[in-house]
C-alpha cells in the first residue's frame, strides 16, 4: 500500500489530467441526467475536441522552448475564412485550397519564428500583435456578407464525415470494431515491449500487477470509446487527422533528433546552444510548426461549421493553452507531452460541451475556463515542488 | 544552561530525509569571536547543518538542541534566527543587480517611519557600512555595476547591518580571485575584533588554514574532529585524511611516458571586441596548445580567461573577433559552437548547472545532447543504441547514481561534473577545453576529475584548464599561460612556475 502510493505520487502529474476527465465526464453526466454521455454527444464532443486537440499539440512544443502563442485563435478563424474565400468566392477545388492555407500557415510561422528568434522580441508581444491583426484581418475577410458558406462537399467531409462503415454487425460499424480491435492489440503489444526493453535495461518499471491494471483499465476505456463510436456513425475524418497529428508530434518529440533538441532549449537555452544547438533554427521550426497546425485547424473548424463567420476561432488560444497545460506542459518550460496536451483539451472541450448542454450563457463558460487554467498551473507548481522535495 | 566561552552550540542534531539520515548526532560548538571553519566532502552534512542554524529546517523537523548565547533556541524560520543574531550568505549572492548598493544593504529592512523610506539616512549609513567593510566605492553605484568581490562584502555589509552576532559565509571565496580573497579575509579577522564570530564553510583548505581559529570536520553526517588551531599548525594532508577517511597522497596524480605532439591549436593576434560591454576583451592574444598537452590559463576573476573559450567556441556571445585562429594549421572560422564541436573541440563551462546542463533532464540525455548525430537512424534516434553509450560513459567516468536515468538536478556537484565531462567525451574531442573543473567540488571527486584528464591525455587529447586555484594549476598543466584584463601577460614551463610567479604576471 505504501508503495502504491509512492508509486501515485510520483505520477500525481500524470494521473491528473485523467481525474480531472473523470470528474468532468461524472459531473455533466448527473447534471444534464446523462444527456453529456449518450452516444451522440459523445461523437459530437470529438469532433469539438478536434481543432483544439491540434492546436494544443503545437501549443505544446512552443511552451516545451518557453514561448507562448496567443494568436492561434484569429489565425485559425482567418485562415479559415481565407479556406473559404478561395473555395467560394474563386471556385479553387478543396485540395489546392486547403494546401495554400497551409502554406500560408508556415509563412507566418516563418515571420513569427524570425521575429521572436532572430531579431529578439518576446513570443507574448509578437503574437499578442498577431491576435489583435488577425482578428481585424478576420473581419476584412468576412466583412462583405459577414458569413461565407462553403458548399464544397468535399471539404465539409473533414469536419462532419466519418470513415466508411463496411456494414454493420448487431448494430455496429464493421470498420470501427476492426480498427478498435487492432488499435487496442497494437497499444497492448507496444505497452509489453516497451517495459520488457526497460527491464532489459535494469530501468525502475511499475509492479507488475500495477502495469496489468492499467493495461485492462486502458483497454476497457478505449473498447467503451469504440463501442460509443460504432453505435453511431462509427470514427470521423477528425478523429483520423487528430490521431496523424498527435502520432506525428508525439514520436517527433520522443525519437528524433529535433525533439531532443526542443525539450533541450526549454530545459536550458544556454547549455543548448552550447551543446552545439541552433536555438534560432529550433525556434523558428517550432512556429512554423504551431502555425502549420493552426492553419489545419482553421479548416476543421470551417469545414465543421461549414462556413467561416467573423467570429470564427475566438477563445481557441486559450483552450489550446490551458489543455497544453492540464495536460502537463511546465509554465516555466521544458516539460511537456503532445498526448497530455490532447487530453488536457479533451478536459477544456468537455466543459465547453457539457456547459452548451446545460445552456450556460457564455459569460459563465468563459469565468470557469479561466479558472481552470489557473488552478492548472497552480496544479503545475504544486507538484513540481513536492517532486523536488522528495 | 550551556558554556559561557561558546556563543553556539549545536547538541546531539540528527536529521533525516526519506531514506537518508542527513545528519546523525552532530556536535557543533563555535567560541565567541573566533572563526571557525567547517570542512567536509559534498554531502557530508554541512549545508543541511547549517539549514537547521538558520530556521530553513524548522524545529522539530530534527532532533538536537540548539544553544545560542547560552539560551536554548527553536528557531521555525529564517527570520528567527535574524532575530537572535544569526545571519547567513550563500555562495549565490542574494543581491539585486538593478538596485544600488544602499538599497541592497537594507533591502528587507529599510530605513524610516512607517512604509515611508528615510533616503537620506540610508545613504549616510550605507556609507557608514561602507567604511566598516573597507569598500571604497559610492554607494549608489549599481550592484550590477560592481565586481564579484565587492558584491560578497555588500552581502556582509547587509548581514551586519542587521547586528549580525553569528555570521556564517557558505563558500565565500569559490568565485574571488586572490586579491578578493585576501581583502575579504581581512575584513573578517577585522570583524572578529568588533565581536562578530564566523562560521565558514570552503572547499579551499589552504584558505582554511591561513584563516580558522578552529577547524570541525564533518563526515557522513558525523562531526569527525574538532581542532583549535590556535594551539598547534594544521596541515592540508590532515584535513584530507579526516574529510575523506583515507590518505590521499598526491591529489595532482602524475602523468608519465606521454609524448607531446605537434601544436593542434592555435590563436595568433586574437582581438575580440564585446558590443554590449562596449569595449575589447580579448586583446592580440598568441595562444598554441600541443598534442597531449595541459595548458593552464590561469589569471584573477575577469582577466578574460572564459570569454576567450567562448569566442573560440562558436562566438555565442556575438563578439567581433580578428586575428586567426588554427586547428592543426588550417584557418578556421567557427560562427557557432555546432561548427567547433565538428572540428573535434570540447568546452565544458565553468558553470555547470547555468550553462552546462539540462537539469531537468536525466544522465541518459545529458550525456547524449551534443552527439545526437552519431546515434541517428534515418530520422530517428536509436534508442538502444543511446542507452549503450550513456551507460558506456557513465562507467567510464565514474558517475555514482542510481542510473542513466536520475534526473542531473538531483546528483552532487561532482556528479554534475563527470555528467559534462561524459558528454563531452562522447562527442570524441581532440581539445578539450575545462573551465573552472572542480569549482566547488570536494577532494575525492576532484582527484577522480584530474585522473580523467590524464587519461584523456595519455589518448592523446589535448586539454585547455582554466583555473583560479593555482594549486590545481602548478599541479596539473605542462605549461601555464597568465592572463590579465583581456591580454596574455606570461606563459611559463611547469616546471619554472611558481605561484609567486603567476601572481605576479596576473596582476600585470
Amino acid at each position: 500500500m505504501d508503495e502504491l502510493s509512492k508509486l501515485f505520487r510520483k505520477n500525481i502529474r500524470d494521473y491528473g489530467m485523467f481525474i480531472a476527465l473523470a470528474v468532468i465526464f461524472i459531473l455533466f453526466t448527473a447534471l444534464t441526467g446523462g444527456t453529456f454521455i449518450s452516444p451522440n454527444n459523445i461523437s459530437n464532443l470529438i469532433n469539438q475536441t478536434g481543432y483544439i486537440a491540434v492546436l494544443a499539440a503545437g501549443m505544446t512544443l512552443v511552451i516545451i522552448i518557453r514561448h507562448i502563442d496567443l494568436s492561434v485563435g484569429f489565425l485559425s478563424g482567418f485562415l479559415g475564412a481565407i479556406a473559404a474565400i478561395l473555395i467560394t468566392n474563386y471556385n479553387i477545388p478543396a485540395i489546392p485550397a486547403i494546401i495554400i492555407v497551409l502554406a500560408f500557415g508556415a509563412l507566418i510561422g516563418l515571420i513569427f519564428g524570425f521575429l521572436v528568434a532572430k531579431v529578439g522580441i518576446p513570443s507574448f508581444v509578437v503574437t499578442l500583435a498577431g491576435m489583435i491583426s488577425f482578428h481585424g484581418l478576420l473581419l476584412f475577410a468576412t466583412q462583405s456578407g459577414g458569413t461565407i458558406n462553403i458548399t464544397d462537399h468535399f471539404f465539409n467531409q473533414i469536419g462532419n464525415g466519418f470513415i466508411p462503415s463496411f456494414g454493420r454487425i448487431a448494430g455496429l460499424t464493421v470498420s470501427t470494431l476492426v480498427i478498435g480491435l487492432v488499435g487496442i492489440l497494437l497499444f497492448i503489444y507496444f505497452q509489453i515491449k516497451e517495459r520488457n526493453t526497460k527491464k532489459r535495461y535494469n530501468f525502475e518499471v511499475s509492479p507488475a500487477a500495477f502495469f496489468l491494471a492499467k493495461l485492462v483499465f486502458i483497454s476497457a476505456m478505449i473498447t467503451a470509446l469504440i463501442l460509443v463510436l460504432a453505435v453511431n456513425s462509427g470514427i470521423s475524418w477528425t478523429l483520423v487527422i487528430v490521431a496523424l497529428v498527435i502520432f506525428v508530434f508525439s514520436t517527433l518529440l520522443n525519437k528524433t533528433a529535433l525533439g531532443r533538441h526542443i525539450y533541450g532549449i526549454g530545459g536550458n537555452p544556454e547549455a543548448a546552444e552550447l551543446s552545439g544547438i541552433s536555438v534560432v533554427k529550433v525556434t523558428i521550426y517550432v512556429f512554423v510548426i504551431m502555425e502549420v497546425l493552426t492553419a489545419l485547424a482553421g479548416i476543421l473548424f470551417a469545414s465543421r461549421m461549414q462556413s467561416a463567420s467573423p467570429t470564427g476561432g475566438t477563445g481557441f488560444e486559450l483552450l489550446a493553452i490551458a489543455g497544453a497545460f492540464i495536460g502537463g506542459c511546465s509554465a516555466s518550460g521544458g516539460v511537456g507531452k503532445v498526448t497530455g496536451s490532447l487530453i488536457g483539451a479533451l478536459v477544456m472541450a468537455s466543459l465547453t460541451n457539457g456547459m452548451d448542454l446545460m445552456g450556460l450563457g457564455s459569460s459563465v463558460q468563459y469565468m470557469i475556463q479561466g479558472l481552470i487554467l489557473v488552478l492548472a498551473v497552480v496544479f503545475d507548481i504544486m507538484t513540481r515542488k513536492s517532486r523536488l522535495n522528495s | 544552561m550551556g558554556n559561557i566561552d561558546y556563543i553556539l552550540e549545536m547538541d546531539n542534531i540528527v536529521k533525516e530525509f526519506p531514506g537518508v539520515k542527513a545528519l546523525d548526532g552532530v556536535t557543533f560548538k563555535v567560541k565567541r569571536g573566533e572563526i571557525h571553519c567547517l570542512v567536509g566532502e559534498n554531502g557530508a552534512g554541512k549545508s543541511t547543518l547549517m539549514k537547521i542554524l538558520s530556521g530553513v529546517y524548522p524545529a522539530g523537523t530534527f532532533s538536537g538542541k540548539i544553544i545560542l548565547d547560552s539560551t536554548e533556541q527553536h528557531f521555525n524560520k529564517i527570520s528567527d534566527s535574524e532575530r537572535a543574531g544569526i545571519a547567513i550568505i550563500y555562495q549565490e549572492l542574494a543581491l539585486i543587480p538593478e538596485l544600488t548598493i544602499y538599497e541592497n544593504i537594507f533591502f528587507g529592512h529599510e530605513l524610516g517611519k512607517g512604509q515611508f523610506i528615510d533616503w537620506n539616512e540610508t545613504i549616510v549609513q550605507a556609507k557608514e557600512m561602507l567604511k566598516r567593510i573597507h569598500v571604497n566605492i559610492n554607494p549608489e553605484t549599481k550592484i550590477k555595476d560592481v565586481g564579484v568581490g565587492v558584491q560578497q562584502l555588500v552581502e556582509i555589509g547587509k548581514a551586519l547591518s542587521k547586528n549580525v552576532k553569528l555570521l556564517i559565509l557558505d563558500e565565500p571565496t569559490a568565485a574571488l580571485s586572490e586579491v578578493d580573497c585576501d581583502n575579504l579575509f581581512q575584513i573578517l579577522r577585522g570583524l572578529k575584533e568588533q565581536g562578530v564570530t564566523c562560521i565558514m564553510i570552503s572547499h579551499k583548505l589552504r584558505e582554511v588554514i591561513s584563516i580558522a581559529d578552529s577547524i570541525t570536520v564533518l563526515r557522513d553526517g558525523k562531526t569527525i574532529i574538532s581542532i583549535d588551531a590556535t594551539e598547534r599548525k594544521v596541515g592540508e594532508s590532515e584535513i584530507i585524511k579526516y574529510m575523506v577517511g583515507r590518505e590521499i597522497k598526491d591529489i595532482y596524480p602524475k602523468r608519465k611516458g606521454i609524448k607531446v605532439g605537434d601544436v593542434c591549436f592555435e590563436l595568433k593576434n586574437w582581438t575580440a571586441f564585446d558590443p554590449n560591454k562596449g569595449r575589447k576583451i580579448l586583446r592580440n592574444i598568441d595562444f598554441y596548445v600541443r598534442q597531449g598537452e595541459v595548458v593552464g590559463i590561469a589569471g584573477l576573476m575577469g582577466a578574460g580567461r572564459t570569454e576567450m573559450a567562448l569566442s573560440i567556441f562558436g562566438n555565442t556571445k556575438h563578439y567581433d573577433t580578428k586575428g586567426a585562429l588554427y586547428v592543426n594549421g588550417v584557418k578556421r572560422t567557427f560562427n557557432s559552437p555546432e561548427r567547433a564541436i565538428a572540428e573535434k573541440i570540447a568546452y565544458v563551462t565553468e558553470d555547470r548547472k547555468g550553462n552546462g546542463l539540462i537539469l531537468i533532464q536525466d544522465i541518459k540525455f545529458n550525456t547524449t545532447l551534443a552527439n545526437l548525430k552519431q546515434l541517428l537512424k534515418g530520422f530517428f534516434i536509436n534508442e538502444h543504441e543511446e542507452v549503450h553509450v550513456a551507460k558506456k560513459f557513465f562507467d567510464e567516468v565514474g558517475i555514482r547514481a542510481q542510473s542513466i536515468e536520475q534526473s542531473v538536478g538531483t546528483l552532487s556537484g561532482g556528479n554534475q561534473q563527470k555528467v559534462s565531462l561524459a558528454k563531452w567525451l562522447f562527442s570524441a574531442p581532440k581539445l578539450l577545453i575545462l573551465d573552472e573543473p572542480t569549482r566547488g567540488i570536494d577532494v575525492g571527486a576532484k582527484f577522480e576529475i584530474y585522473t580523467i584528464m590524464n587519461e584523456l591525455v595519455k589518448r592523446g587529447v589535448s586539454i585547455i584548464m582554466i583555473s583560479s586555484e593555482l594549486p590545481e594549476i602548478l599541479g596539473m598543466s605542462d605549461r601555464i599561460y597568465v592572463m590579465s584584463d583581456g591580454t596574455m601577460t606570461g606563459v611559463l614551463d611547469a616546471k619554472d612556475a611558481t605561484e609567486e610567479k603567476i601572481m605576479e604576471m596576473a596582476t600585470a
